[in-house]
């Protein structure tokens, strides 16, 4: 698993992905954080992350497109998949690696702390929770970008369609308030990933809520894993 | 070191293994030889764990690649068709990393060293892999099979794409290699094949159309042996020719004369087919001496690879289409059938000509 991460790693910022990455993600957190929380005159962070969560859902898509599609295409694969490494091994080392990235993206915000703690009190409890829900909504959104990217040889179709998929989740919430039946009603709210994340961001850590985004993250790191193995059965 | 039991590979309807066995030794170099779509390739992927195959084994070292994988790929080092190469990586980096991947134990400096010089690559390590020329790429790709010294090497097509003395250099690369390790190579280019393997297999249409080295693959195939003669005649006129060949018929275990070309003036070439147990030689030179002949050439053709490829390969598309004119529906069809076994005799040997050119 080290070799791949590492590996990745290397590429993300060989190719120059991980700048754009990371600036545009500090671009708009920067707006962000200058139009909700500096110009409110409050130095409580929640505002900017519930907006984060839109910025997130375009960004990761371009973190995980070419992890898996690339290997596909230029039959790089056939270097992992023969080499003495588990399945589990190579998703995990891709997975991890966009991950690193991400974490790397998010802790601007305590660039943020300290320019608040110039103008106010921080309030570190919010913040902290407010971070560790924005690091498990990246472990479940990661996952899904890297599934969607072991289904195609193509990056660009990989991007789009994790972004339609990540988005459909975002827009979740609005369906499962117009449907009128109760039961599934109840199902469907208990999916929604936005609920459950804005519902950290206003300071409550609930235990259901992140066994949630951990279960997704693996339930889909599993799904990439039979991707993978299913190829060399058909 | 390699076992293969009843290997096959299906595509949905399609069969592209068909139940292929065979064994290979320790520091044996066996070439696989087969047409494009034959099958070649499938079997390297298989045997390399790539792919899986729909039914039967695969033992590396007495590991099967199935249920121990990771110990089986451990003893494998594979240079696909594309060799996997992170174009964006230095040849360094690349080669650090597969280092890694495969958990090599050796130390790191000393091998990747020994590789590179082996690969002769060594200054070319720091540049990016997508600058490389496609010979240096294939060398690249050759020296990730190499790390961590497996005692099994499986190259496919390792020649593909390089100019002549390129070829010649990965040839006596992988020569050298053979004795060191156990390499199975796959290719469709006879001469290469005949230079580098002590074994060979032909597969074709997924199965193992022979199996041994080139000499034992000609003798089972045919018994035949073929000559050509150059005679001169006294009077250098047709009549001449027609002498001759009459003569030579009556000869004791000859099957077979045909008059050639008239390659000088008055002079003709006759190919001869014996039964393959008289060596009838010294008899010919007795009747010319005896009619006053001279004879100018003696030529004998035996199969060659090639002629066995072609006779492998051909013979069971000839008997397939005979085969289908022979089940009784739709006659209709069989004619169209077999204006087309008709063409394809011409065509393959012209592409076979062509990369025979290209590898010159």
């Amino acid at each position: 698993m080290g070799a791949i991460y590492r590996r990745e790693m290397g590429a993300f910022f060989t190719s120059g992905l991980a700048y754009v990455f990371l600036a545009v993600f500090y671009a708009f957190s920067g707006y962000y954080f200058y139009n909700t929380v500096i110009l409110s005159g409050y130095t409580d962070t929640s505002p900017l992350f519930k907006n984060m969560f839109r910025i997130v859902l375009f960004l990761i898509p371009i973190l995980t497109m070419r992890l898996l599609s690339e290997e596909k295409k230029n039959r790089t694969d056939q270097g992992l998949l023969t080499a003495p490494v588990g399945l589990w091994e190579i998703v995990l080392g891709k997975y991890f690696a966009a991950l690193t990235i991400y974490v790397i993206a998010e802790s601007v915000v305590f660039i943020y702390a300290i320019v608040l703690g110039y103008l106010g009190t921080v309030v570190w409890a919010t913040l902290l929770g407010n971070y560790f829900a924005m690091l498990l909504l990246g472990t479940a959104f990661i996952a899904v970008g890297v599934f969607i990217s072991s289904l195609t040889e193509n990056q660009m179709t990989a991007a789009v369609f994790s972004m339609a998929v990540l988005w459909f989740i975002y827009l979740f919430d609005s369906f499962s308030d117009k449907i009128t039946w109760e039961w599934l009603n109840k199902v469907t709210s208990e999916l929604s990933f936005y609920t459950r994340y804005v519902e950290f961001t206003r300071g409550v850590l609930n235990l259901t809520s992140v066994l949630f985004y951990l279960s997704t993250a693996f339930l889909f790191n599993f799904f990439t894993v039979r991707v993978l193995e299913k190829r060399r059965w058909s | 070191m390699i076992e293969v039991k009843n290997l096959t590979k299906r595509y949905g309807d399609k069969l592209a293994v068909n139940n292929i066995s065979f064994k290979v030794e320790k520091g044996e170099i066996l070439g696989f030889l087969g047409p494009n779509g034959a099958g070649k390739s499938t079997t390297m992927n298989m045997l390399t764990g790539y792919i899986s195959s729909t039914s039967g084994q695969i033992l590396i070292n007495g590991a099967d690649i199935l249920d121990e994988p990771k110990k089986a790929k451990s003893n494998i080092g594979y240079l696909p068709e594309i060799p996997p190469l992170y174009v964006d990586m230095t040849v360094d980096g690349y080669l650090n990393f597969v280092y890694d991947l495969k958990k090599c134990k050796l130390p790191r400096k000393a091998h990747l060293k020994d590789v590179c010089d082996l690969c002769k690559i060594s200054h070319v390590r720091t540049r990016l892999i997508k600058n490389l020329s496609k010979g240096y790429r294939q060398r690249v790709g050759l020296a990730q099979a190499l790390i961590n010294n497996p005692p099994v090497l499986i190259l496919d097509e390792p020649t593909v794409g390089l100019d002549p003395s390129q070829i010649i250099e990965i040839r006596t690369l992988i020569k050298k290699l053979g004795k060191r390790h156990t390499v199975i190579l796959s290719s469709h280019i006879l001469p290469e094949i005949q230079a580098v393997c002590d074994r060979i297999i032909i597969i074709n249409k997924g199965v193992v159309a022979a199996d041994g080295t080139a000499d034992e693959i000609a003798s089972k195939i045919t018994n035949e042996h073929k000559m050509t003669l150059r005679i001169e005649g006294p009077t250098h006129t047709i009549s001449d020719k027609n002498a001759i060949v009459d003569a030579i018929r009556a000869l004791n275990g000859i099957k077979y004369v045909r008059a050639d070309m008239e390659r000088e003036k008055g002079i003709y070439d006759f190919d001869v087919e014996t039964d393959g147990k008289t060596d009838v030689r010294r008899d010919i030179n007795a009747l010319c001496k005896e009619k006053g002949w001279n004879i100018l050439m003696l030529q004998l053709s035996d199969l060659t690879l090639e002629d066995i490829f072609l006779k492998i390969t051909m013979g069971e598309q000839a008997a397939e289409t005979s085969g289908s004119s022979k089940s009784k529906e739709r006659p209709k069809i069989n004619i169209v059938l077999e204006e087309k076994s008709g063409d394809a005799p011409e065509e393959t040997p012209e592409s076979d000509a062509e990369d025979e050119g290209g590898d010159k």
